[in-house]
């Protein structure tokens, strides 16, 4: 994140930056930790919503249907944790929008659209479980997916377009004239950003929604519901992991390729030289030197273009104002080596599964094996904390890279207005994320109580009205006594 | 192009006047309902009417944000310039009330219902009022390219106004929409009920609008002619008679048409405004073709918004046809078998 220190070098730095940033930064790492939910978990309770229909699942679709109601609390904070940055384009950052606006925006109007799909069938989805007919609300919710991928369209397309700016010509004035919306949405980054972002929100989601039911394992649940609901989602983040991988050292050497100053910040390193060290974690210096660590010689020209000989662009190639600081790099190469290390153990966690699968037909049965899936969810959530770092803060010092810094977009508001905003934005978000948890803890605790005390056959005999896809029922709970109407003027309206 | 693009804007303003408004009223009636057991039944009707479209109708605002930013990104940036502290109050105030609205769903406790319950219900009331004042701060003028942030921008006369307006339209929306929701959830001791409280909000409307009329005289000059003549106050008058068209369907309790009378009344006022500002997107120092982005970029937003009709249009209407026909129902604690905790008291 954007720490105090990196913003000891920026000596013109005005004082409403800091807080600025640590404003965006403190929004967007919790509003990120939400995404993978939004995006995927709608297709991961439709694979198990399709398995229910299918077989006549009815631990299936139990479990399809909690999943939906935990989405309908999740979609919401999600839904007013995006709104805000929107908001806080133009709070923080109207230097940006001001200039660039109609250059990268194009994006979020994509987006836009995208979204109000989405929150159009995830309505349908969410409320249509009691009324509509099995395989019409299934199929209704089936372009779900879809309108995430295309909503995770518009936001990398603007983010990689901050990240390689191009679609436009500067005038004699500086500022961007014939704009081209088609290059400018497709940069250079926009692919490998946009596979390895949305290949990360199906991963962290299936591990995470696994790692619950890894937990109930853990305590001796060992029922069909809980097979069931590790299995699914673990498969999906377990087939996935390997893609990701190949996917992230892609986008490594993308960013080699188009933001060499990035990359040398993500790897720390200092000279532009040939047969480059690699550092595992370790830290730079202001001077250029590296302390702790763990040093492998030539790997990292190789692992940058597959030769010792190959020539890395060091920091120093460019004047420090232009570059990220020492801290800045260090922040942003652990951040990267944490994602790589959770990403491999990832790996051999998924090579686990797997082989179990293959030699047994089964889920392992080593208690280490659970404990190992029950913290992968919580590390996927880190290591998309630490992706997104990689590429933000390796960004800095520019907002528009090497066009435009960040402290000449930050907004003129004075620093004590974005301290005080900062705090109260802290605290109505950890009120809120701690409210949400809570909900959810709460949600479980009835489903275990429930599960626990009734029998599968007493369960299975809930009143006619209540059972989704049954009859209608009475409309209003505690109307009670309320007399219907006459009817014939008791009509349809629009938005409520 | 420019001028097709300031007309998407306001339709965009203008459905999410309509759309996020008739929310914002609901959580105004949240609020104004009473204890917790003499509000439990209007506010149970709430929950279940805004439940479906609450974050389809919010999906309006980002959308005026994004029309904003990339066709005049020079309107953008003046407009958070100089009206920060409002535009930031009114985001705290959309989170808390996106976030107490589905938090207390879930919430079975009283304590922690009537928590949740307040902060949706206060921020309802505040969110509207602050995006009304940054709407009035515009209208005045008191936004130009360059301005800082001032609290006059946003504390003056026409502000003030302008807030309550939209914070009694929000009302008058709200109970406009809750009175035919009573009728088709058959909950009819309500209908009565939010009719009373319509009808209350109308009043008030208008005596805003009287006492508006020579408070921003002078303040708001440039629309404030805008809106006594021409096509502005055409607009104006239709408004005002769908308005009493709504009053008129109360009074006499025929509720098929009243919603739609109702939201046809706040889009034609907020069309009046688009009128009244003309040719300027902030009066009277930046016109619309002034602040206009890139053509290039101009003439794509135009195909990225015909083809969201064409693909958001079908379903928005799916989405209101199966809210009012009532094919839309939240899961209940018997769908996902769920049992009491402990200390549950509902």
């Amino acid at each position: 994140m954007h720490t105090t220190a990196a913003l000891m070098a920026d000596a013109a730095a005005p004082p409403q930056l800091l807080p600025a940033r640590q404003l965006m930064a403190f929004t967007l790492a919790s509003h990120i930790l939400l995404v993978p939910f939004g995006v995927a978990l709608p297709f991961i309770t439709l694979l198990m919503h399709h398995r229910g229909l299918r077989r006549g699942d009815e631990v299936a679709l139990r479990l399809a249907r909690r999943w939906s109601a935990v989405m309908a609390v999740q979609f919401a904070i999600g839904v007013v944790t995006g709104t805000v940055l929107s908001f806080e384009f133009g709070l923080l950052w109207p230097g940006m929008m001001g200039r660039w606006g109609d250059v990268f925006g194009l994006g979020f109007g994509i987006e836009a659209w995208a979204f109000f799909l989405e929150a159009v069938l995830i309505a349908i989805y969410l409320y249509g479980w009691r009324r509509l007919k099995p395989w019409t609300h299934f199929w209704l919710g089936v372009p779900l997916p879809l309108t995430a991928l295309l909503g995770a369209f518009g936001i990398i397309a603007a983010n990689s377009w901050m990240n390689t700016p191009q679609g436009f010509t500067l005038d004699a004035a500086g500022r961007p004239v014939d704009v081209n919306v088609r290059q400018a949405v497709f940069t250079p980054m926009f692919g490998p950003e946009y596979w390895h972002f949305t290949v990360a929100m199906f991963l962290t989601a299936g591990y995470a929604v696994a790692g619950v039911y890894a937990v109930g394992r853990l305590r001796g649940r060992r029922d069909r519901y809980h097979r069931l609901g590790f299995t699914v989602p673990f498969t999906v983040a377990a087939i996935l992991t390997p893609i990701q991988f190949v996917l992230g050292d892609s986008i490594a050497r993308s960013v080699f390729h188009k933001q060499p100053i990035k990359f040398a910040a993500t790897e720390i390193v200092w000279k532009t030289d040939t047969h480059v060290p690699e550092y595992i974690f370790g830290r730079l210096h202001s001077d250029g030197t590296v302390s702790g660590g763990l040093k492998i010689p030539q790997l990292d020209s190789i692992l940058a273009g597959f030769r010792p000989s190959t020539r890395v662009t060091g920091l120093s190639s460019v004047p420090p104002e232009n570059r990220p600081t020492a801290t800045q790099a260090t922040i942003v190469h652990w951040a990267f080596d944490i994602m790589v290390t959770i990403g491999s153990l990832l790996i051999l966690l998924a090579l686990w599964y797997a082989w179990c699968w293959w030699r047994h037909r089964d889920v392992p049965c080593s208690r280490w094996f659970y404990r190992c899936a029950a913290a992968s969810g919580v590390a996927c959530l880190v290591t998309v904390e630490c992706g997104w770092i990689t590429t933000e803060v390796g960004r800095q010092p520019w907002i528009v890279y090497q066009h435009m810094r960040v402290s000449e977009a930050v907004t003129a508001t004075r620093a004590g207005s974005l301290w005080t905003m900062l705090a109260i934005v802290v605290v109505v978000y950890v009120a809120i994320f701690a409210a949400f948890l809570a909900v959810l803890l709460k949600m479980r605790t009835r489903w275990r109580i429930a599960d626990a005390s009734a029998s599968p056959a007493a369960v299975s005999q809930a009143p006619e009205a209540d059972t989704p896809y049954g009859p209608r029922g009475e409309r209003l709970p505690t109307a009670a006594g309320a007399a219907p109407g006459e009817g014939n003027d008791r009509t349809p309206g629009g938005a409520s | 192009m420019p001028e097709v693009i300031a007309w998407v804007l306001v339709l965009a303003v203008a459905a999410y006047a309509c759309a996020g408004g008739t929310d914002y009223g609901a959580g105004f009636w949240d609020l104004l309902a009473g204890g917790a057991e003499r509000g439990e039944r209007p506010r149970r009707l709430i929950d279940h009417a805004m439940g479906p479209v609450w974050e389809v109708n919010n999906v309006w605002l980002i959308f005026v944000l994004v029309v904003m930013w990339t066709g005049f990104p020079t309107l953008f940036q003046a407009v958070f310039g100089a009206l920060w502290l409002p535009l930031a109050l009114a985001a705290v105030g959309l989170v808390l009330r996106g976030a107490g609205f589905a938090l207390r769903k879930p919430a079975r406790r009283l304590a922690q219902r009537r928590v949740y319950g307040a902060v949706f219900a206060l921020s309802s009331l505040v969110t509207p009022f602050f995006l009304g004042a940054a709407l009035g701060g515009i209208a005045s003028g008191r936004v130009a390219v360059g301005t800082t942030a001032s609290a006059d921008a946003w504390a003056n006369p026409t502000s003030v106004i302008a807030g309550l307006l939209a914070v009694a339209a929000a009302a008058f929306l709200g109970a406009v929409s809750l009175c035919s929701d009573a009728r088709r959830f058959g909950a009819d001791d309500l209908v009565g009920y939010f009719r009373r409280r319509a009808l209350i909000a109308l009043g008030a409307l208008v005596v805003l609008a009287l006492i508006g009329l020579p408070v921003t005289h002078s303040d708001a000059r440039h629309v404030w002619e805008g809106l006594t003549g021409g096509i502005g106050l055409l607009l104006v008058l239709s408004a005002a008679v769908s308005a009493f068209a709504t009053a008129a369907l109360l009074l006499r309790r025929t509720y098929r048409w009243s919603r739609w009378t109702a939201v046809a009344s706040v889009a034609l006022t907020v069309f009046a405004w688009g009128f009244a500002q003309r040719p300027y997107v902030l009066p009277t120092s930046l016109t619309v073709a002034e602040a206009a982005g890139a053509p290039h970029t101009l003439w794509w937003l135009v195909i990225v918004t015909v083809v969201a009709i064409v693909l958001i249009g079908p379903a928005l209407v799916l989405l209101y046809w199966m809210d009012t026909h009532g094919e839309l129902e939240s899961l209940t604690d018997a769908d996902t078998q769920a049992g009491r905790a402990p200390g549950d008291t509902q």
